[in-house]
């Protein structure tokens, strides 16, 4: 009964979906290279947990950047294409906050807050890290998320907000809008070159190499390997992104499940008009959900910039693709799909570093949600759209 | 009234409006060109760049309008097809041996990299529609720019910046580019084609007399020439897609775009039709690549920028979707009114106050606001007009979106039935009586 049933089920995969099979096929084949360029030597241990580390950390960053994107869409019911440049208004008014901090008294505020376009104040002369201005950074952090939230809930007054009717193609196109004149006011008064921001990323935490012993199970000696042969460090920043984005997302997951604006916002995502019907009010949803979402894409911005060190105005934009590939991979409207959709994203695009030349791990990142879009366009966690 | 002679009636109509908007655009650069104080070749040549830019948005324009505008596909991977049309085009016509430094090609005639370069843009566009047209319209947009982004990172990559297929050596040059062929217009003018330096030939001399006499430079007279082939090449693609759109295609074309159910229980299979509409569609916009950037000295992958994509949107937008008069208007108002002309504002605005020098940074100019003085902030915009046209543009486009979604002209009535079903007027002779309901008389 159970092999007939496991038979036909897999009959009709077979049947029904070949690409799927195929797909599936594919990415058997490329863990069995990766198991097989491992023991053979050709990959490294120590640049495997690497590829894997930086995915883990920009996964991270596209799933605290994403939960916001997913969240507007789920609600408001468009593909907003302005998120990117939300992260990049952020970052910049938390970094110009920090540098001010950081360096007033000592160089011309001007100076200080364009972030050293020009001037002296630079990476060098203001010092700005996490172990060396812990206050700046953390008051330029709060500055950013303040400053995203509110800036998204003003744009949403003068454009969004006179659309709410409208289909979600024509919020799409005047979101473009959005993004470009924002985009271009940040180059107008910051420039267009990008510039380093911070200071040493002192390594605090360091995993040995690991090397396992000879020994012997039931009489066969199994000589000892060296599994990392050399040690992995770990920076003051990628850790403080990564605590900072796991409490985010900890913290969303929170708001979602156990606040009464959680609740009115799942349902929001699942019907509007029940919803508006059941007496929620529909449009103070609306705000907290852009409120929430605009201070999750300057978090994201703030910290993806302490991690990169460096900081241009198109940084957002750029990284838009990716986190739409995130969100789609996860289910649009899902939040835990946007989470597990960011690591996916981050991790795969590192891993691609393995078998293409790196000018590719962008469109390797592309050429995954394209897949999924065509294969499960309801995304991984399809069909949860609980916002 | 029959219905050829409505039909040219409406065309009628739409061309004057196009002359009429050309024409207006035409004396706006004039009087910005005389008050810059540019001579007469400056004015002329200007008017080219308008030209120019007007056909090359009015093309793109046109192949998008029949993807969004009548079959309401949402693409917006434009700049991706026009990538793989110029390159295309490009890599066909290299020479095989380009000597050193040179990107290696396969040698062959202009014509069949143009028809090369489309057929491949329209293939990419039939690959992509296959799977991507199941999905829901802002899904298409997403894989559309997702897609047009890896063609470009595709012709950066040092990978492919030469490679061998079955013996011949081919390349896109990577990020440094290829060069473009020499543009045959030239072979009207000079003996050797590819060098300006050589001497005219007897028509290219005689033409270049006669507008020299008029203080042209040969420069600006061969720009014009290969202008007005574009401009043809606009006639031609209004004339397929009007056709197109008139046609009983492009009534179910209309039909998907307001109600793909009730195309499809008409026993329409409409996956088949926006196929088609797709690979159509891309094929003129690589077509359109191929005349605007195959033109070009260098075809490199930085002019393939998803931004480009926005501009032939705001473009269709501002002329109105659904509309092929509509696109070409829009592409001459984007190309006179958001492209150029804040440039040429702010060249004018330049050369008649006396600012002062501009500060550097933002900051430096906003810093004397406070004393009431606007003028170095004024003087630092104008340093950055072409940063602030995006802000405009993006403006432009959140505007529209609200007031205007439909364009100038977008959605206009269009008949679909063969015979003219416009009410009759009253019976001829004089005034005739008011109409009784107090309406007006139509």
């Amino acid at each position: 009964m159970g092999i007939a049933d496991t038979y036909s089920r897999g009959r009709r995969l077979v049947v029904e979906r070949p690409l799927v099979l195929v797909l599936g096929l594919v990415a058997v084949l490329f863990l069995l290279d990766l198991a097989r360029k491992v023991t053979a030597g050709s990959l490294s241990v120590a640049s495997l947990a690497t590829f894997l580390e930086e995915g883990l950390i920009l996964g991270l960053v596209l799933g605290l950047a994403g939960v916001g994107l997913s969240m507007t869409y789920a609600i408001l019911g468009f593909a907003n294409f302005a998120h990117g440049d939300y992260i990049s208004a952020g970052a910049f008014a938390g970094w110009a906050t920090t540098y001010v901090i950081g360096g007033l008294g000592t160089l011309p505020l001007g100076d200080l807050l364009l972030l050293g376009v020009s001037g002296d104040a630079n990476a060098g002369t203001v010092g700005a890290s996490v172990t060396s201005t812990p206050v700046a950074t953390l008051v330029g952090f709060v500055v950013a998320v303040a400053f995203a939230a509110l800036l998204t809930l003003g744009i949403d007054r003068l454009a969004f907000k006179p659309m709410r009717e409208q289909e979600g193609i024509a919020l799409l196109i005047a979101s473009i809008g959005v993004a470009l004149a924002l985009r271009y006011v940040l180059a107008f008064v910051f420039g267009t070159s990008s510039s380093g921001l911070t200071a040493g990323d002192p390594s605090i935490l360091t995993i040995p190499p690991i090397t396992i012993p000879d020994f012997a199970i039931l009489g066969f000696e199994i000589s000892g390997v060296a599994v990392l042969r050399s040690p992995i460090s770990i920076t003051a920043h990628e850790l403080t992104l990564t605590f900072g984005a796991v409490a985010l997302l900890v913290g969303v997951h929170l708001l979602l499940q156990r606040t009464k604006l959680g609740t009115a916002m799942r349902a929001m995502a699942d019907n509007r008009d029940l919803a508006r019907v059941t007496g929620i009010p529909t449009e103070s949803v609306v705000r907290a959900t852009w409120l929430v979402g605009g201070g999750l894409s300057g978090a994201a911005g703030y910290l993806i910039v302490l991690w990169r060190g460096t900081i241009a105005f198109d940084f957002g934009w750029v990284l838009l693709l990716l986190i739409f590939a995130a969100v789609i991979l996860g289910g649009i409207g899902s939040v835990y799909g946007a989470m597990f959709g960011g690591l996916t994203i981050g991790i795969a695009q590192n891993l691609s570093l393995i078998w293409l030349p790196s000018e590719f791990s962008t469109a390797a990142a592309f050429g995954v949600m394209i897949l999924v879009l065509i294969f499960k366009p309801a995304g991984l966690f399809g069909g949860v759209t609980t916002a | 009234m029959s219905t050829t002679d409505r039909l040219t009636g409406r065309l009628n109509n739409d061309a004057v409006l196009i002359v009429g908007v050309v024409l207006a655009l035409y004396a706006l650069f004039v009087v910005f060109g005389v008050l810059i104080g540019l001579d007469a070749d400056g004015i002329v040549s200007t008017l080219r760049r308008l030209t120019f830019l007007t056909a090359v948005y009015a093309l793109l324009a046109l192949a998008l309008n029949l993807q969004w505008g009548y079959t309401g596909l949402f693409n917006i991977g434009v700049a991706g097809f026009m990538a793989v049309g110029a390159y295309t085009m490009a890599m066909l016509t290299a020479p095989v041996d380009p000597g050193a430094g040179g990107v290696p090609g396969l040698g062959l005639p202009l014509w069949v990299g143009i028809v090369g370069g489309m057929v491949a843009a329209g293939l990419v566009g039939g690959l992509t529609a296959l799977p991507a047209l199941r999905l829901r319209a802002d899904y298409l947009a997403i894989v559309t720019l997702a897609l047009s982004e890896i063609i470009r990172l595709t012709y950066n990559s040092t990978t492919f910046q030469r490679f061998s297929v079955a013996g011949a050596e081919l390349g896109t040059g990577g990020a440094s580019g290829i060069p473009g062929p020499v543009n045959p217009v030239s072979t009207v003018y000079y003996t050797d084609p590819a060098s300006p330096a050589s001497p005219p030939t007897a028509l290219g001399g005689a033409i270049f007399d006669f507008f020299g006499g008029f203080g042209l430079e040969n420069t600006t007279v061969i720009g014009w020439t290969y202008t007005l082939v574009l401009v043809v090449f606009v006639g031609l693609f209004y004339f397929l897609l009007t056709r197109v759109g008139n046609s009983p295609f492009g009534r179910v074309l209309k039909a998907i775009r307001e109600d793909e159910l009730v195309a499809s229980s008409l026993g329409k299979n409409t996956q088949w039709f926006k196929i088609k509409t797709f690979v159509l569609g891309c094929a003129l916009m690589g077509l359109a690549g191929i005349l605007w950037q195959g033109s070009q000295s260098l075809i490199t992958p930085a002019l393939f920028l998803p931004i480009v994509t926005f501009y032939v949107f705001v473009a269709l937008i501002i002329g109105g979707s659904g509309s092929n008069t509509g696109s070409v208007i829009g592409g001459g108002l984007f190309a006179g009114l958001l492209f150029l002309g804040p440039t040429f504002v702010g060249r004018i605005v330049d050369a008649s106050f006396d600012l002062g020098g501009a500060p550097s940074t933002f900051t430096d100019a906003a810093a004397t606001l406070g004393s009431l003085d606007a003028a170095p902030l004024l003087a630092y915009s104008l340093d950055r007009v072409s940063t602030l046209r995006f802000v405009l543009l993006g403006i432009v486009l959140v505007y529209l979106m609200q007031r205007r979604p439909e364009g100038l002209l977008g959605y206009r009535k269009e008949p679909a039935a063969a015979v003219d079903l416009s009410r009759r007027d009253a019976p001829e002779g004089g005034g005739g009586p008011a109409a009784t309901d107090g309406g007006e008389r139509r």
